[in-house]
């Protein structure tokens, strides 16, 4: 793995209780797959002390209680769970396909996104049309298949509760990028699907936000009740590890998803799959092709 | 049972704290100066993870519906009992029908008011901490209101007798200028040498725009290292691709104003990070007010666990005079 062996960790200490590791400074699926294989590793040592793992983008934070543990041992130990990863072949990954529905266009985001018009790199287009163009589409049609023809990676969950950051699983060179606004917007509706950077999130619950606004999700990411199925264990859905596949739908099928959700019959489509690294990072077309398969027809 | 009269300006249930929930994206929320906190349960007799009231600036009016210990900590902002000055620190015992008020803040921005039992209400996620942005914790996940009625709890460990008080040298006093310590590193490697410097030398005015999520500062430009942004990291030089932010992290957005994050504060986020309040000072730092002075001081890991072992060994000691006291 020439990618993994040319990143540079740092191991940094944050006060007396945390210990944050930069695996790259860049972005990148190897990094992210490095980071979830090293803190999965560091879930199964069950270290007496340890509070919270938190695998992040390209990165990892470990808050621990230095009565317990040695910062210097558990910092260490870190450093050792690295060097014993030879490389990324050898690690299987288990994580959770997830069919996500978003209503591109849709009428609450636009409304959101018309309201802070002066807020936006441009107060003439909407954020599909800016992003499109930037990215290199003619149309917002042809953008909107590029961010639901391959699947992403949900890098890093945070921010507020629940949110997921996802990382398209294709090369970098296709690779959306999209500055975000100007300034923060205020508002920001419910379940709105964003892009900022290299990523796309869906925000958990109303309020600010800076990422350029594309559609809304009629499936929440966030359920303080617990009524439906899939927060049966935890109030917030996505997991790090996620890989999510956006799929266009229109306002009759959002409308038929919302009343799911309200009468607590909402599950989310999701098959289980298992790869290594190496065998993504080697074909990222054919594994999108085996995803997609595997969520939709196996 | 008490109660709310008025609420003050914000006045929250909290505890320890919601540990463990990191990785969802959870702070921790729970009381911004657990010094005071843990000695307002001391001093009432409760289990170290009894539910108090943090108070804000602007203190509450509360009436107690029946006979009961309670206890005043933190800040200084002076407590009345039926209109009489009562003394912090201090195990007091209302009567039903007393009712507590404040003056307004003389020094520090926090007072934790312990009550016999604990402050009953339902644990979220294993705490009772108040998380507003989801409305999650605490009195109905929010800060209280006029005519919320507050219910106490049968979290009491031991008895202690009315007029226990803390001796004056295990009392905090806050003046109008902080020294807080911290331990610079994290993405300290984006900031140029000169502004390192800068960022210690500094002593930053803190802006109205200081809460549970964090302290905003204002004072000197930072400069970051110029660099070819790397992908994923977003345009300006403060940006980096999104990481995790420890509690009581210090990012500087643009170079202007740093944030430290504190108890409620986004889990993490695109801005370098560049150093980190120490634990034990983050008592420190929830006593702090708008306009006052901050000066950051680079401490070691070393230095920094010496200091968390002064708190252990003040709070040892606070514990064993109510025993012996009581």
């Amino acid at each position: 793995m020439k990618e993994v062996s040319q990143m540079q960790t740092r191991y940094e200490y944050g006060g007396d209780e945390f210990i944050f590791v930069q695996l790259s400074e860049a972005m990148s699926l190897e990094a992210n797959f490095k980071g979830i294989a090293i803190t999965r590793k560091l879930k199964e040592a069950n270290l007496q002390g340890v509070q919270d793992i938190c695998p992040s983008n390209a990165s990892y934070m470990v808050r621990f209680d230095p009565d317990v543990i040695e910062p210097e041992e558990l910092m260490a130990h870190l450093q050792q769970i690295e060097r014993e990863m030879e490389g990324l072949d050898d690690i299987t990954i288990t994580s959770r396909l997830v069919d996500v529905p978003v209503y591109f266009n849709d009428p609450w985001t636009h409304e959101a996104l018309m309201r802070f018009r002066d807020r936006h790199q441009t107060p003439d287009s909407t954020d599909l049309e800016y992003s499109a163009k930037i990215n290199g589409y003619d149309t917002t049609e042809a953008f909107i298949e590029a961010i639901t023809s391959a699947p992403f990676l949900v890098s890093m969950i945070g921010f507020v509760p629940g949110l997921p950051w996802c990382f398209q699983m294709v090369p970098q060179e296709k690779q959306i990028e999209v500055p975000k606004y100007v300034r923060p917007r205020t508002f920001t509706p419910e379940r709105a699907f964003g892009f900022g950077g290299a990523f796309s999130v869906i925000y958990p619950v109303q309020g600010a936000g800076g990422y350029q606004l594309y559609g809304i999700a009629p499936s929440p990411i966030y359920q303080k009740e617990q009524t439906l199925f899939d927060f049966q264990d935890s109030i917030v859905f996505p997991k790090q590890g996620d890989i999510f596949r956006y799929r266009s739908i229109g306002a009759d099928e959002y409308q038929a998803i919302r009343e799911q959700v309200e009468d607590g019959s909402f599950i989310y489509h999701k098959k289980e799959i298992q790869f290594t690294p190496g065998e993504v990072l080697a074909d990222l077309e054919a594994f999108a092709e085996r995803a997609l398969r595997r969520l939709y027809h196996d | 049972m008490i109660n709310v009269l008025k609420p003050g300006l914000q006045t929250t249930v909290q505890d320890r704290g919601r540990i463990g929930y990191y990785e969802i994206g959870m702070p921790p929320s729970g009381a911004m100066d657990k010094y005071a906190y843990t000695v307002a349960n001391l001093l009432v007799g409760n289990d170290p993870s009894a539910a108090v009231l943090e108070i804000t600036y602007l203190g509450p009016v509360l009436e107690f519906g029946k006979t009961m210990k309670i206890s005043l900590t933190g800040g200084e902002i002076p407590p009345k009992i039926n209109g009489q000055p009562v003394p912090m620190w201090t195990t007091l015992e209302v009567r039903e029908g007393d009712q507590l008020s404040f003056d307004f803040v003389k020094g520090g921005a926090r007072v934790y008011l312990a009550v016999e039992g604990g402050i009953a209400v339902p644990l979220v996620m294993g705490s009772r901490s108040t998380y507003t942005l989801i409305g999650i914790g605490g009195f109905e996940g929010r800060a209280l209101a006029e005519g919320d009625v507050i219910h106490t709890a049968d979290m009491i460990q031991k008895t202690v007798a009315a007029g226990t008080s803390v001796d004056a040298s295990l009392i905090p006093t806050y003046g109008k200028t902080h020294d807080i310590r911290v331990v610079v590193g994290l993405c300290s490697y984006r900031l140029t040498d000169a502004s390192k410097e800068t960022f210690l030398a500094t002593e930053w005015t803190v802006t109205p725009e200081a809460n549970r999520t964090g302290y905003r500062h204002r004072g000197e430009r930072l400069q970051f290292v110029e660099r070819e942004q790397p992908f994923g990291a977003g345009s300006n030089p403060s940006n980096v691709t999104d990481l995790g932010y420890p509690i009581g992290s210090i990012q500087v957005p643009d170079g202007v104003e740093p944030i430290v994050l504190l108890h409620d504060a986004v889990t993490g986020g695109g801005y370098a990070t560049i150093a980190t309040v120490i634990s034990s000072d983050l008592d420190r730092m929830a006593q702090v007010k708008t306009n006052e002075k901050v000066r950051f001081v680079s401490v070691t890991m070393a230095e920094a666990l010496e200091a968390r072992r002064d708190v252990q060994a003040k709070l040892g000691r606070v514990a064993q005079m109510i025993e012996s006291g009581s």
